[in-house]
């Protein structure tokens, strides 16, 4: 009793199909043993179970497929059984939906990803990389030429906790502790984690954004640019300059660079929006959409590396030349990449 | 009466939303946009889950953090605390941002809320959802849910103008859904996705298998023209359901209509044999292309 619980349920053959009086319900009894097994293979291709699928039943199933879907279409001229009509039309629409389903594997998904198709979607939104480079200088400039002009602008661009002492007229002393290294590697990962996730969200945001015509996302580029020229102006103007790009090169090169690549993705999907071309607005969203994601699953990896290399190389290596050899080699890393990597053979999977 | 009414202006909304998919092999089936309030429900329920779900875990964090403190500082607990709070930040990241993307990866293309009130994502244009398509509706879903949630829980519509103005924008990112036919969200649009009805259904009994009653009852064709396709079916429910008192409703009303007397306690028996012989006739006609499709016509 408590086995049969367990057991694959069988499929028996309905009882007696001349049972029946209607031409219609005939038609059913004798395709209803098909459906059941089609419906069996369907349910475990839901519930992730594929391997209990018996080989047979793996073989068959384009063709229980298609011998549904047909008796689906008899049903309709000749039958009007609402229940069985309605179940028909469900159990054909899961089959397909999992004959069709994405089929998605992690490690293939990756392989494909990084050996081309990331690279080849950043390289198919390059304009839209190149205007956020453009919005990203000025914004840079824009937050050196504010505080330049007026102290007071500091202030209204750094929020009061990030600046941290980092203030006009600070002594140049505080400002060259600020730029140090920490003692060992207590706590680093933590603050590595904690930038990750901050940046990361930043980045989607700036994406997300870009629905809007793109216009949010040059806002939002252009405030947190303005930010950083900003600061770079109060680190110059005690004679750290060089300082103060060495520290930021660690990791800079890496995170502005994804932070680039998802406003670039941003921007790609609002400027399709705004000139969609020849197709229709919706397809033409879409390919973009897909596209601009690839870019942004990307950007997740790039975040992950510029965390650890904040967190960690940041705060351990201390010498200017060592930090902007870091920097350097990774924007040689990150170019040479997308400029180089081939996008992935077709494949209709 | 109220109930049939009910069922009809369902009826009426399901057919608003019904939609034809043609799948790349020619094959058209029919799909149903899964409506704006089981979309919202959906998400409710996702959003009670990982809320959920998120105090659970930052509860036992919590739990093991004080717990190690209570030994005392030694240096041995400290990296501890240190990856117990590294997960906790990427816990919290992952549930914002990998919650609905993992589900939505599944075979069922479809979170624990979507699968409870019955729908699945799919693509527009029917053919494979992919990886991308996921990753992109799921990218946006960030500034239509999250960044309003905070912002409204966080009272950002009441400083001032600025604060007006973002609330505006950010509720045109919400209401995008209400604005449009297949109720896509800003997501969708992005992906090429759509939200549809994935109910799944069980097969009934075949309903001419009950002992065959034609020697018992005969009906005349006039007597069976006098129905069509729709009442058929609400007899088809009625019979399945198996109401008594519904039964009798429904007996008394077909005979009162054909003019029959029938005895008390012999309404399914009745039904039964009208309903084979409504559905033979109206089946028998199809076949030569005649459909009735309720009584009126």
């Amino acid at each position: 009793m408590v086995l049969s619980l367990f057991r694959k349920a069988e499929i028996t053959p309905p009882a007696d199909i001349e049972a029946a009086s209607l031409r219609s319900d005939r038609f059913r009894l004798e395709r209803e043993a098909d459906w059941r097994r089609l419906d069996t293979i369907v349910t475990a291709l839901e519930k992730n179970r594929p391997r209990r699928i018996s080989d047979d039943d793996l073989l068959e199933l384009p063709v229980l497929y298609r011998n549904t879907a047909s008796s689906l279409a008899v049903a309709r001229e000749t039958s009007l059984d609402a229940a069985t009509l309605n179940y028909l039309e469900a159990l054909v629409r899961r089959a397909w939906f999992q004959i069709y389903g994405p089929r998605i594997e992690l490690i293939g998904w990756l392989r494909r990803f990084l050996g081309g198709g990331w690279s080849a979607a950043v390289r198919a939104i390059w304009l839209d990389i190149c205007i956020a480079l453009v919005v990203m200088v000025a914004g840079t400039v824009v937050g050196w030429l504010l505080v330049d002009q007026d102290e007071r602008w500091y202030y209204s661009l750094v929020p009061g906790g990030m600046a941290g002492g980092r203030a006009p007229g600070a002594d140049p002393e505080v400002l060259r502790e600020s730029l140090g290294t920490a003692e060992g590697a207590d706590g680093l990962g933590v603050f590595a984690a904690y930038l990750f996730s901050n940046n990361t969200g930043v980045c989607i945001l700036a994406f997300a954004l870009g629905f809007a015509f793109g216009v949010p996302t040059l806002l939002l580029l252009v405030h947190n640019l303005s930010l950083l020229g900003a600061m770079y102006w109060v680190f110059s103007e005690a004679g750290l300059g060089l300082d103060f790009a060495a520290w930021i090169s660690v990791h800079g090169t890496t995170e502005l660079g994804a932070i680039m690549l998802s406003g670039a993705a941003g921007l790609h999907v609002g400027r399709t929006m705004m000139f969609p071309g020849d197709r229709s607005i919706l397809s033409a969203m879409q390919t973009a959409g897909v596209r601009a994601a690839q870019v942004m699953a990307g950007c997740t990896i790039m975040l992950i590396v510029a965390g650890l290399l904040e967190g960690y190389a940041r705060q351990l290596v201390g010498s200017t030349s060592a930090r902007f050899a870091i920097g350097g080699a990774m924007l040689l890393f990150w170019a040479l990449y997308f400029a180089l990597v081939p996008a992935p053979q077709e494949r209709d999977t | 009466m109220s109930a049939h009414h009910a069922h009809a202006a369902m009826q009426a909304d399901r057919s608003k939303r019904a939609r034809t998919l043609v799948t790349p092999e020619g094959l058209s089936l029919p799909l149903t946009v899964g409506s704006r309030g089981a979309r919202a429900g959906a998400l409710l329920l996702d959003l009670v889950i990982l809320l959920v779900g998120i105090i659970a875990v930052l509860v036992l964090f919590s739990a093991i953090g004080f717990g190690l403190l209570d030994i005392g500082s030694s240096p041995e607990a400290s990296p501890v605390l240190q990856g117990l709070l590294v997960l906790a930040i990427l816990f919290l990241f992952l549930s914002r941002y990998g919650y609905f993307l993992w589900f939505e990866l599944g075979p069922r293309a479809a979170t624990p809320g979507k699968r409870i009130v019955g729908l699945r994502v799919a693509a527009r244009d029917g053919g494979r959802l992919t990886a991308e398509m996921v990753l992109a509706r799921n990218l946006m879903r960030d500034i239509e849910v999250f960044v309003p949630a905070f912002f409204l829980l966080g009272g950002g519509q009441n400083s001032g103008a600025f604060g007006l103005a973002t609330f505006i924008w950010l509720a045109v990112f919400v209401l995008f859904p209400v604005f449009n036919k297949d109720a896509l969200r800003a997501g969708d649009i992005v992906a090429g996705t759509w939200v549809v009805e994935a109910r799944h259904a069980k097969l009934k009994d075949a309903m001419s298998v009950a002992p065959d009653r034609t020697r018992d009852y005969r009906f005349e064709e006039a007597e069976l023209s006098v129905y069509g396709e729709h009442e058929l079916q609400v007899l088809e429910r009625v019979l399945r359901q198996d109401r008594p008192e519904s039964l009798r409703e429904v007996a008394e009303a077909i005979t009162g209509k054909i003019g029959w007397q029938l005895g008390a306690g012999d309404e399914r028996e009745f039904l039964e044999a009208f309903y084979a012989a409504l559905r033979g006739h109206l089946e028998s006609n199809m076949r030569f292309g005649k459909r009735k499709r309720d009584k009126f016509s």
